[in-house]
């Protein structure tokens, strides 16, 4: 696969840019990043959008970062196809945008969880990823639920035992209906070294590569 | 300029943990009787065209996929 070019926005409130942008180079693609005012991306082919607390997660998480100039070209990558990955804040801010299905809910138990746990990806992966959020419960009604799983849009589910949030059916992440767009509440960007305990993250990036134009 | 007010509420069915904590803490307080506590948001506005608040609602206020509004004008 060639190395493609991720650029990763940072908002006001945005914490994890830095290790998504080591984490797109680790995997052997350029990155650079891209200010939430900006409106052109600057020709990247695929954009992540980080974890943290864009605005402050004020009024509800990821609602203020949606109406970024940065995310209406987000949108237009979406939509001509290009790769998208949200992570956790990022993950809230493409469902409120409307990008991915759902909604993130407070934590079931309202503690903020911080630790690694084990996901499996619908390839039948298992990935060794931490996570950190208050709220990653992942909420869509029933019927968007069945949808999701008959159009095999559930990419990542916390494994038996692991789900750490309440999220409706162990859910962790989901990718649009041409799977281009793909958000999940764990961090792999912080799981790209042994060093740190797992390499695994770096499967997240990689999965997204074809979709680049 | 009318104000108004926007009542948030997680949508009925919703699980509200912020509110089932709340329910139980109260009987510690001597507070019995008390039961399917909810907490949401209210946002206190005004505005020149009222008749644009529920559309403000529907995209930045609230998420109509978990919350319901109610708009009080006055």
């Amino acid at each position: 696969m060639a190395a493609i070019k991720w650029g990763v926005l940072q908002f006001p409130g945005s914490c994890d840019e830095r290790d998504a942008l080591h984490a797109c180079r680790i995997a052997g693609d350029e990155a650079r990043l891209v200010w939430h005012e900006d409106r052109d991306l600057g020709g990247v082919d695929g954009v992540v959008v980080p974890g943290g607390f864009s605005y402050g997660d004020y009024l509800r998480a990821g609602a203020i970062a949606r109406f970024s100039p940065a995310m209406e070209a987000v949108a237009e990558l979406a939509a001509g196809g290009g790769p998208v990955l949200g992570i956790c804040n990022g993950f809230q801010v493409l469902c409120e945008a409307g990008l991915l299905p759902g909604a993130l809910l407070r934590n079931e138990n309202l503690r903020f969880v911080c630790r690694q746990l084990d996901l499996i990806a619908d390839d039948g992966a298992s990935l060794s990823i931490p996570a950190k959020h208050g709220e990653g419960r992942y909420y869509a009604p029933d019927e968007v639920l069945d949808e999701l799983e008959r159009r095999g849009q559930v990419a990542y589910r916390y494994a038996p035992g692991d789900n750490p949030n309440g999220s409706l059916r162990d859910i962790a992440g989901v990718r649009n209906e041409a799977g281009n767009v793909v958000g999940l509440m764990p961090h792999p960007e912080h799981a790209v070294d042994p060093l740190t305990g797992s390499a695994d993250g770096l499967a997240v990036f990689r999965a997204l590569e074809r979709f680049a134009a | 300029m009318a104000r108004a007010r926007v009542l948030i509420r997680p949508k009925e069915g919703i699980l509200d943990p912020q509110g089932k904590a709340v329910e139980r803490a109260l009987p510690a307080l001597g507070f019995e009787g008390v039961e399917h506590v909810r907490i949401g948001r209210m946002v206190e506005l005004e505005a020149e065209d009222p008749a644009r608040l529920a559309e403000l609602c529907e995209k930045l206020l609230a998420n109509p996929l978990i919350e319901d509004y109610e708009i009080q004008t006055f």
